[in-house]
């Protein structure tokens, strides 16, 4: 097969390389994306938009059965409403189909060439695609390397068997009756909650004292009453310590030291994700490590000359928007431009009910950093748009310096909030002071509002609380 | 009450406008007769106001800086006359003349539109020429070195930073002049504009941003002036060339000796002064006015030198005139006087006019050579240098001698390098061998 030249060679096709690659085309430089399986990624694939397609799916399916077992107070009645997984999961395919295809026409409209199969560095400028045809060998200027990121397994508990990931979590074609949910981060919570909608008994297995450990209490409040209220277990401090002798139970040991057997149909392990370093011939590079992962500059730049790194392989956090804009960044540098990293935020949006979104810094944090902070809370049980949709659970919290009022941080938490991370990115990256929040006029009635709500509060004057 | 206009007065022969340098009243001010108002400046002289009347300061006719025809109204007040137009109105008059009226007093008076001052006190001294408006506007935080802490991530907007990364420019660098610190476009611009800075980040020096605007008026326009004239239109030529002097400054030393206490310390200026004119008649074409517009060099007989002075207000040149007639006693008795009036400000307009040719000296800071600006329209200044004490080849030893270098401009229009150097030449061997210079014939 007739070896490749191009300028820029991106490995791995997810929401990082993809972009890296669409934005260099877009800049005229020769670009070739190579991906092993679909494009999109995980993120595309089996993460962020499989898990929303099936979370919403299940919120549906949720308010029908409360609605035919007559807990629904809009007056609307049903009659015993039916969920078939396997539809539910083929519609999820669908979405996700059409996203790929999307991302391969973005590809070709923008020039890029796109080779599947497995890459393989032969050395810093040259890797082996082991595609359907052959090797195709391909020589680049520069190389960015987008590998990303795959689900952590737990030693006392390999996958396989009852035993799965967040990927085969989001392909079952039929509900589990008992779900045992090990690690209480967001991917769990999100899954675990979904699958409580669709009628499993969920049980979360969690090592650390609290749920949602990367925020504060006050912020997954309404999350664990939320857990509580659909009937998932929550058992903190707890550590899965492997699958029963006849493998229908985790056994686990609890914060007393007891061993316990939580009997399961699957156990879902999402205890995190690690970066992808294997089978992509790192070994050849000798690229130098940050801990388990890339090393990189703020130009994304590795130890080697002409090779950068994106996304989930350099680094927490492991978020599609962060690799997004590496991928734009490295893209235009290598098309000759002056770049680098200069974000001041990436928000986070955990999708479990409620939802929650952070950008910035928590009121602890921001003390960590030595400023003096303001903080405004503003509740959704004083706004009037949560309570037209039934949604009054949560709040918007606002963290500013108390000297000069810049809005260090914004969380909230709340039915739908994941959408005002948008407003919150914006006003932490123009470097708005809670003057200018508070100066803003906010639509009516809009769960936004209570952003505006929190930045008077802090300023001491909150009109609607 | 009644209106009385001061109008600036004729400040000296021929002198048709001046130059307020100077408010020592304010608007609203109660003046006394003869208290000082105003100060104007002339070509050289600065002459003060003084208020011929009692009264109230209503209107000042000029800012620092104007030039004011002689005649043209300076300054109107509010005195007290025969046409007093309402009862109220005489008490206001009143109250000035009372030396310390009560506040009290003040209060009753609520009738006059402006109320008395409490005191004819000494006249507040003018606002300083220069205005605080030309200050730079950051605020006080952006002066103070960086333009932020050390870990704190800078401020600006995302298209700001991409326009800053393009531009090469290290936002930490950059003040920001929005709220809360933040870095605007026109910070952007601002920084391009005064370019690179000096690399911050040395602790505990701070960058000193501040820029303060002074007017430049009175002597110091003049002197401005001066200077541009002498520089933009006299060709200089400058000559140094190395003086012995331990011959002269013995002499100097024993004449000081033995002097009478009537008669003053001698410098080396006045022997200079003596050799210059010595040399003067050997070549006088150094000693003159040209007057380039008219195409006329005039040159004088009498030898009247400029002596280039340092004063608080700036540099001033008084005038000994008629060196020629001046023995070295004489020289350095009229070189003292002058100087000293010219320190203390009570040269005459004569005094500081009608020089032929200049000396300008720093004494001790005279280093080691200088390039004098001709005084325009003359054609000679002679400069003196340092004496420093410098090992000078003998012949067959170095012997320590005395030495000062004379860096002498000249206008190379009239004045060609050789009649410059003959005439440098003629004075250093006057000054080598003292004796000369008291010789005559």
């Amino acid at each position: 097969m007739k070896d490749i030249s191009c300028k820029l060679l991106v490995i791995g096709a997810g929401p990082g390389g993809y972009v890296c690659a669409i934005r260099a085309g877009q800049l005229g430089v020769d670009t070739v994306i190579v991906e092993m399986t679909k494009a999109g990624g995980t993120c595309l694939n089996i993460g962020c938009i499989p898990s929303k397609a099936l979370i919403h799916a299940a919120d549906e399916f949720e308010k029908a059965l409360l609605a035919a077992e007559g807990k629904n107070t809009l007056g609307i009645t049903l009659e015993a409403p039916k969920l078939d997984l396997a539809k539910t999961v083929s519609w999820k395919n669908g979405v996700v189909g059409r996203l790929n295809n999307g991302v391969v026409g973005l590809l070709k409209k923008a020039g890029v060439k796109i080779v599947h199969g497995r890459g393989r560095f032969r050395d810093g400028k040259t890797v082996e695609v082991e595609t359907e045809t052959g090797t195709q060998v391909i020589r680049a200027e520069t190389v960015v390397i987008a590998t990303g990121s795959a689900p952590m397994e737990l030693p006392a508990l390999p996958f396989g068997g009852p035993v799965i990931s967040s990927t085969e979590a989001l392909s079952l074609s039929k509900v589990p009756e008992r779900l045992v949910v090990v690690g209480g981060g967001y991917i769990g919570l999100e899954l675990g909650t979904a699958f409580a909608k669709f009628g499993s008994k969920v049980t979360v297995v969690e090592a650390l004292p609290r749920i949602l450990p990367q925020y504060d209490a006050e912020l997954t409040r309404p999350v664990a009453k939320r857990l509580g209220e659909l009937g998932i277990a929550v058992l903190t401090e707890a550590k899965a310590k492997g699958l029963s002798a006849k493998g229908d139970a985790l056994v686990v040991e609890t914060a007393d030291g007891r061993e316990q057997e939580l009997p399961a149909d699957k156990i879902l392990v999402t205890v995190g994700r690690k970066p992808v370093m294997e089978g992509w011939g790192l070994e050849e590079l000798d690229l130098d490590r940050a801990g388990k992962f890339l090393r990189i500059d703020s130009q994304c730049r590795t130890s080697m000359r002409g090779v950068y790194a994106i996304g989930d392989v350099t680094g927490e956090p492991m978020l599609a928007h962060r690799a997004m804009a590496q991928g734009e960044m490295v893209a235009e540098i290598v098309a000759g431009n002056r770049r680098s990293w200069d974000k001041r935020c990436i928000p986070a949006v955990c999708f479990t009910d409620p939802e929650v979104v952070s950008a910035g810094l928590s009121p602890e944090e921001a003390r960590a950093h030595g400023h003096e902070i303001k903080v405004g809370q503003f509740p959704y049980t004083a706004n009037a748009r949560a309570m037209t949709m039934q949604g009054e659970a949560g709040f918007v919290r606002v963290v500013a310096r108390a000297d000069n009022h810049l809005v260090l941080g914004i969380q909230a938490v709340g039915q739908h909030v994941s959408e005002l991370a948008t407003a919150f990115g914006l006003a932490i990256e123009m470097g708005a002071r809670l003057e200018d929040i508070a100066g803003t006029i906010h639509a009516h009635p809009t769960q936004g509002e209570a952003f505006q709500e929190a930045a008077l509060k802090a300023l001491g004057h909150a009109l609607h609380i | 009450m009644a209106e009385h206009v001061i109008k600036l007065p004729d400040v000296g022969e021929g002198v048709a406008e001046a130059e307020l340098v100077e408010w020592h009243v304010k608007v609203g001010d109660l003046v006394r007769e003869d208290m000082l108002l105003a100060a104007v400046m002339t070509d050289k002289a600065t002459v003060e106001i003084p208020s011929p009347v009692h009264g109230e300061i209503t209107w000042l006719g000029a800012e620092i800086g104007d030039v004011v025809a002689v005649g043209s109204p300076l300054i109107r007040l509010k005195v007290e006359g025969e046409t007093a137009e309402e009862p109220s109105a005489t008490e206001a008059p009143k109250a000035i003349e009372e030396p310390k009226p009560e506040p009290a007093a003040k209060a009753i008076d609520a009738t006059e539109a402006k109320p008395a001052a409490p005191a004819v006190a000494p006249a507040a001294p003018a606002p300083k020429p220069a205005p605080a408006n030309g200050r730079n506007h950051f605020p006080a935080r952006s002066q103070l070195g960086a333009p932020r802490a050390e870990d704190e991530k800078p401020l600006a907007s995302p298209a700001v930073r991409l326009r800053a990364t393009e531009a090469g420019i290290d936002l930490r660098q950059v003040p920001g002049t929005g709220p809360a610190g933040r870095i605007s476009h026109e910070d952007i611009d601002a920084f391009l504009a005064r370019g690179p800075q000096a690399p911050t980040g040395a602790p505990g020096l701070a960058r000193n941003t501040s820029v303060e605007d002074i007017k430049v008026v009175g002597l110091r326009r003049r002197i401005a002036e001066k200077m541009a004239v002498a520089k933009s239109r006299i060709p200089h030529i400058t000559y140094v060339e190395e003086i012995d002097v331990t011959a002269v400054e013995d002499l100097r030393a024993a004449l000081n000796k033995q002097k009478r206490p009537d008669q003053p310390k001698l410098t080396l200026l006045p022997f200079l002064m003596r050799a210059m004119v010595k040399a003067i008649a050997d070549q006088p074409n150094v000693n003159a006015i040209f007057d380039d517009e008219a195409g006329v060099v005039h040159q004088y007989g009498g030898v009247h030198i400029g002596i280039a002075t340092q004063t608080p207000g700036g540099l001033m040149v008084p005038v000994v005139r008629h060196a020629e007639a001046r023995d070295i006693w004489d020289s350095a008795a009229e070189l003292a006087r002058l100087s000293d009036a010219a320190r203390t400000g009570t040269a005459t307009r004569e005094e500081l006019s009608g020089s032929t040719i200049t000396i300008t000296s720093l004494g001790a800071m005279g280093g080691v050579a200088t390039t004098p600006v001709i005084n325009h329209p003359e054609v000679s200044i002679v400069g003196v240098n340092k004496i420093m004490v410098r090992p000078v080849w003998d012949g067959t030893q170095f012997i320590p001698r005395k030495m000062m270098n004379l860096s002498s401009s000249f206008d190379h229009r009239v004045v060609d390098g050789w009649d410059a150097a003959v005439f440098i030449q003629r004075i250093k061997t006057l000054l080598e061998t003292p004796a000369l210079i008291f010789v005559e014939g």
